[in-house]
């Protein structure tokens, strides 16, 4: 579709102003207090309002996991979200999970075992993978949970199962399941 | 995505009067499904009302000896609630093969109920589709169906009704509570729940405008062996192709509800009475008159196999 900005601007007549609303954010526990457009996604608001880029888009529709962030304990695809459901919670991005010079253990086992090849979808990864471990411990099943009752382990069908939502375009995986059994087998 | 105005309410009347006194509003749960669908402006509300803080979280016994879902309740929480776990396993099951963790953390009881279909004509603006814009065609009706509907389905619309947990819950004969703007409260068996498209594939469910769903009532567990079997185009993270909600009793009766197939969970009495002749009696009896197109009649062999398969893991269990 060629589409030029000049007949766009002679045919579209310019969007009326959008309402602002306030939303506090805690965001890798520090407090950000801003205005945006009720349409702004918590990913847009962390990539563009933020500039805590570490966080990807890829699909932008839930598909792939590449915007997973943990809000209030919990991940989430930030893309499906508005900023504004997430007034008062505390959001941890992967800037926040750790640092070069402080890499979180999860950011450290996938340095040393390769979990990445881009490196597009790895943050994703990493915070999901963070949660994953925390889930396992918490005892919610999965879908390859053999027993309902039992408590729940970090094995290699666990652990493929319950990263499903990060896709890895590269086909990281096997390198990506390494890393999070890893650092699964250090806090068992 | 069009503009919208945002809104948080605070009491559950007042949600539904705040949708029902706006043409265009709707309400907002995890937003997995409707922001989705805002962002290709097939969903074009102009308020939304948040419902996170209406309380609406809690899973509570109920006097007969059931179990109350609210309808803010995540996926993730009710499929690891310690009595869904024991009492009603086929829901947490079915819950655990549908969408991915981080969807199942967002996603509601209410939402994950109403979402919407998947054939990707539905998704596709450029394509004639009536359930998006009634009146305009149905481009899957010729076009390439192999995900969709194979009875239920009318001349306007052959889609399905993509959800899993649903499923589980047409097989537990839920119900589904809600309340309107005047504050008055009806309770709705999952059974009619869903609507058939008919003439009218716009229209899902028999949800009126404005109408807040409160809960989800599961009556007293049933026992019985539980089981959810999936089968989709990779190991996770798809939507079903077939899927088996099935809940068998020492005696060999049972229930058993099919997902993937129809607009709606799709079971059947003379199905369920069929449940101790085995899958291929289940399967005649349940989807005695499908009409499936000549991509998707793969399904009823599909639906035999998933029953048999299901049916032997009772055996075995
Ligand atoms: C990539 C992807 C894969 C998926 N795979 C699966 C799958 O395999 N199986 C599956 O079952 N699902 C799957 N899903 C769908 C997912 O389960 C739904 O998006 C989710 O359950 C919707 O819940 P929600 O709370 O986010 O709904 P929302 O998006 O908030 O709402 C959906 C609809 O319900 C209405 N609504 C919400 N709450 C209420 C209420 N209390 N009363 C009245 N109306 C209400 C809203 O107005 C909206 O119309 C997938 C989704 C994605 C994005
Ligand atoms: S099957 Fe239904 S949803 Fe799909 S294109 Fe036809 S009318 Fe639309
Ligand atoms: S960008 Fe959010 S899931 Fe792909
Ligand atoms: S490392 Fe490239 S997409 Fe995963």
């Amino acid at each position: 579709m060629a589409i030029t900005g000049a007949s766009d601007a002679r045919t579209v007549p310019p969007a009326p102003p959008v309402a602002t609303m306030p939303v506090s954010l805690e965001i890798n526990g520090r407090r950000h207090d801003l205005r945006l457009d009720p349409r702004t996604t918590l990913l847009d608001t962390l990539r563009d309002h933020l500039h805590l880029t570490g966080t990807k888009k890829g699909c932008d529709h839930g598909q792939c996991g590449a915007c997973t962030v943990i809000v209030n304990g919990q991940r989430i695809n930030s893309c499906l979200s508005l900023a504004l459901q997430h007034d008062s919670d505390k959001v941890t991005t992967i800037e926040g999970l750790g640092q070069p010079d402080h890499l979180h253990p999860m950011q450290a086992a996938f340095v040393k075992h390769d979990g990445f090849q881009c490196g597009y979808c790895t943050p994703g990864q990493i915070c999901s993978a963070v949660a994953v471990l925390a889930e396992i411990k918490a005892g919610i099943p999965s879908h390859v949970s053999p027993d309902l009752a039992a408590l729940m382990h970090p094995t290699n069908a666990e652990l493929r199962e319950r990263m499903s939502g990060n896709i890895c375009r590269c086909g990281a995986y096997s390198n990506i399941v390494e890393a999070i059994a890893d650092v699964a087998g250090a806090v068992a | 995505m069009r503009a919208f105005t945002y809104e948080r309410a605070t009491s559950a009347a007042g949600a539904a009067a705040a949708v029902a006194h706006h043409a265009g509003a709707k309400f907002l749960g995890g937003g997995t499904n409707l922001l989705d669908l805002m962002k290709l402006e097939i969903e074009t509300p102009t308020h939304l009302v948040d419902i996170q803080d209406l309380k609406l979280d809690q899973i509570e016994a109920t006097h007969d000896g059931g179990l109350r879902i609210g309808a803010f309740v995540s996926n993730t929480t009710l499929s690891a609630n310690p009595r869904v776990r024991r009492d009603y396993a086929v829901l947490t099951r079915a819950i655990q093969a549908g969408a991915s963790g981080q969807l199942r953390n967002k996603a509601t009881t209410a939402g994950n109920l109403l979402q919407r279909t998947r054939c990707p004509y539905f998704y596709d603006t450029n394509q004639p589709c009536n359930k998006r814009t009634p009146g305009s065609g149905c481009a899957a009706i010729g076009g390439y169906s192999r995900q969709l509907a194979v009875i239920g389905t009318s001349d306007t619309c052959i889609a399905t009704y993509p959800g899993d947990m649903a499923v589980a819950l047409r097989a537990l004969d839920a119900t589904v509570e809600t309340v309107d703007a005047t504050g008055a409260t009806r309770v709705i068996p999952i059974a009619d729940f869903h609507r058939l498209p008919g003439a009218t594939p716009e229209i899902d469910t028999v949800l009126n405008h404005g109408e807040l769903i409160t809960a989800v009532t599961l009556p007293k567990p049933v026992g019985g062996a539980h089981i959810y079997r999936k089968v989709r185009d990779r190991a996770s993270y798809a939507f079903a192709l077939v899927s088996v909600a099935a809940v068998v009793q020492p005696d060999g009766s049972g229930r058993v509800a099919f997902g993937g197939v129809a607009p709606k969970p799709w079971r059947s009495a003379a199905a369920d009475a069929a449940i101790p002749h085995g899958a291929a009696a289940v399967v005649e009896q349940a989807f005695a008159g499908a009409r499936p197109t000549h991509d998707n009649s793969f399904k009823l062999t599909l639906a035999k196999r998933t029953l048999a398969a299901a049916m032997a893991q009772v055996r075995t269990a």
